[in-house]
């Protein structure tokens, strides 16, 4: 079973900025572990660009689909045998990140 | 009621949750189960009463829901490889057999899983273990049929989404995941005891007997585990002072006032065997949880010949217990409760107007207030404390005692 991680950031709370050692050393044991399928950190909200080409041209727009206190700042995707393994690892990968996690299956 | 009828209703208290749980397992989908074992029931009702009843009713439940969950799937074409691929995962080979090894527990800590809403956790486990109809369920909670229909449907589409697994959790998580099916069953039980909205009964039978019931089971699956004797001494010491505890009129009897005589000897003395035992693996280094420390408590009223005979030291000790356990405000207030009686109201009043701030929206602050300044003849503030308490207190019972009270004042 494929789980999509999200790692959400609080603009006026953010979690400590010093997390990336820790986090390589996290990726290392879910790729060791056979759990990790995918990682990225991602660069701020303000470098997103909307774009909407369901009409007649296509339309591109600055910023995030939505502007919200919370945002998403990296995410995984785990292949894990069910949601209990899942958890734990994300109550891990919260600790890590000094983030809140978010783990949503796919399809 | 004809034999048949007892039969059928025997069977399902007693073999419900037993067949659905195998079911859920065969076929990984706690949906299929629940509606197969619906249908055996309905089919149960339609053919005992001509073919007699089977020799074995929960073989014979169980087979009839096999077919008709076969029947379904075959129906719907569900087996292809999608299908399978979406199927709750269970630990195969199974565990070793012992108590521990039960298809219903895995049931149980799959409908009480931690990534599910509460309100969900509760129904679910109602549905499915206790094997209470939707709308039953739905009464239970004063919400409209098809809201606790959707509630439950979206648990179990969720279970199945994100794949919650059918199975024992391991060794670390198992207590931290009985303590959350205790907190369901708890609150199934209280929700009974302390039915809320203004034209319910003030204790709801139905609803303390089947989380009574649930907590029997979970105790038989699980005979070691203190915590789980521990609730199951309590909801039963609570249960016992049922009678008592609501007047002819409908009014709640505050525990001083109570007929003792009234109370149920036979639940005080399977309580206190439970608290007991707790006692015992207490003295043998084993520390207490909460609904242990709780039920010791019940155990110390329900002991007593009139409340003048109560042993508050030891009252007051158990929740100083409870307390490093639960430093929780409610703890503290009914700790406060046996302070008064050992140090006096005025010391009590003095720790209750500590927890002010945080609970000023609980009627039991308001209520506890209003008895301590009653107390210490300062009639015109205790009269405040009652107009409070009776404002946010939603069972009607509570309601008309507080009114009773505040109408005594001078």
């Amino acid at each position: 079973m494929r789980y999509l991680v999200s790692v959400i950031d609080d603009k006026s709370n953010p979690g400590s900025t010093d997390r990336r050692p820790a986090i390589s050393a996290f990726n290392e044991r879910l790729i060791a572990e056979g759990y990790w399928v995918f990682s990225g950190g991602l660069a701020d909200t303000d470098a997103a660009t909307v774009i909407d080409n369901r009409g007649e041209q296509a339309v591109f727009s600055d910023g995030p689909f939505v502007e919200s206190k919370e945002y998403l700042a990296g995410v995984w995707v785990w292949e894990a045998p069910d949601l209990d393994v899942a958890l734990k690892l994300a109550a891990e990968a919260s600790k890590v990140c000094d983030r809140k996690i978010e783990v949503r299956p796919f399809q | 009621m004809s034999d048949v009828e007892e039969a059928i209703t025997r069977a399902h208290h007693d073999e419900w949750a037993r067949v659905v749980a195998a079911l859920a397992r065969r076929f990984g989908d706690l949906d299929i189960a629940e509606e197969a074992v619906a249908e055996a029931f309905a089919t149960a009702v339609e053919r005992w009463p001509a073919d007699g009843v089977p020799p074995n009713p929960g073989a014979w439940l169980t087979t009839t829901a096999n077919r008709k969950a076969i029947d379904r799937i075959r129906r719907e074409n569900k087996r292809d490889d999608k299908h399978r691929e979406a199927q709750m995962t269970y630990d195969d080979p199974p565990e070793p057999v012992g108590a521990i090894d039960d298809d219903r527990l895995r049931l149980i800590f799959t409908c009480c899983h931690p990534a599910l809403a509460m309100e969900a956790r509760v129904a679910l486990t109602l549905r499915m273990v206790g094997g209470l109809t939707v709308p039953e369920i739905a009464r239970a909670f004063l919400v409209q049929g098809t809201t606790m229909e959707r509630r439950i449907t979206r648990a179990k589409a969720k279970i199945k989404a994100a794949r919650i697994p059918y199975r024992m959790p391991s060794a670390d998580d198992l207590p931290a995941r009985v303590s959350g099916v205790l907190a369901v069953l708890f609150l199934v039980f209280n929700e009974g005891y302390l039915a809320s909205g203004p034209d319910t009964d003030p204790v709801r039978h139905d609803l303390t007997a089947e989380a009574i019931r649930l907590t029997r089971l979970i105790r038989a699956l699980l005979p070691q585990d203190g915590e789980v004797a521990g609730l199951l001494a309590l909801m039963l010491l609570i249960e016992a002072r049922r009678a008592a505890r609501v007047s002819a009129g409908g009014e709640l009897v505050a525990l001083d006032e109570q007929d003792r005589e009234a109370w149920d000897a036979e639940l005080i003395a399977e309580g206190h065997r439970l608290v007991r035992e707790r006692l015992a693996a207490a003295a043998a280094g084993v520390a207490p949880g909460r609904y242990q420390i709780l039920a010791a408590i019940n155990a110390v009223h329900t002991s007593a010949r009139d409340i003048g005979d109560t042993d508050w030291p030891q009252v007051l000790g158990l929740y100083d217990q409870l307390v490093r356990l639960d430093p929780s405000p409610i703890i503290a207030l009914n700790r406060a409760i046996a302070v008064a009686e050992l140090d006096g109201p005025e010391v009590a009043l003095a720790i209750v107007d500590g927890l002010a701030e945080v609970l000023a929206g609980y009627h039991a602050y308001h209520a506890t207030r209003a008895d301590l300044l009653r107390r210490l003849g300062h009639s015109r503030q205790s009269r405040a404390a009652y107009d409070r308490a009776i404002e946010l207190a939603g069972n009607t019972g509570e309601t008309a005692y507080l009114t009773r009270r505040r109408d005594q004042l001078r």
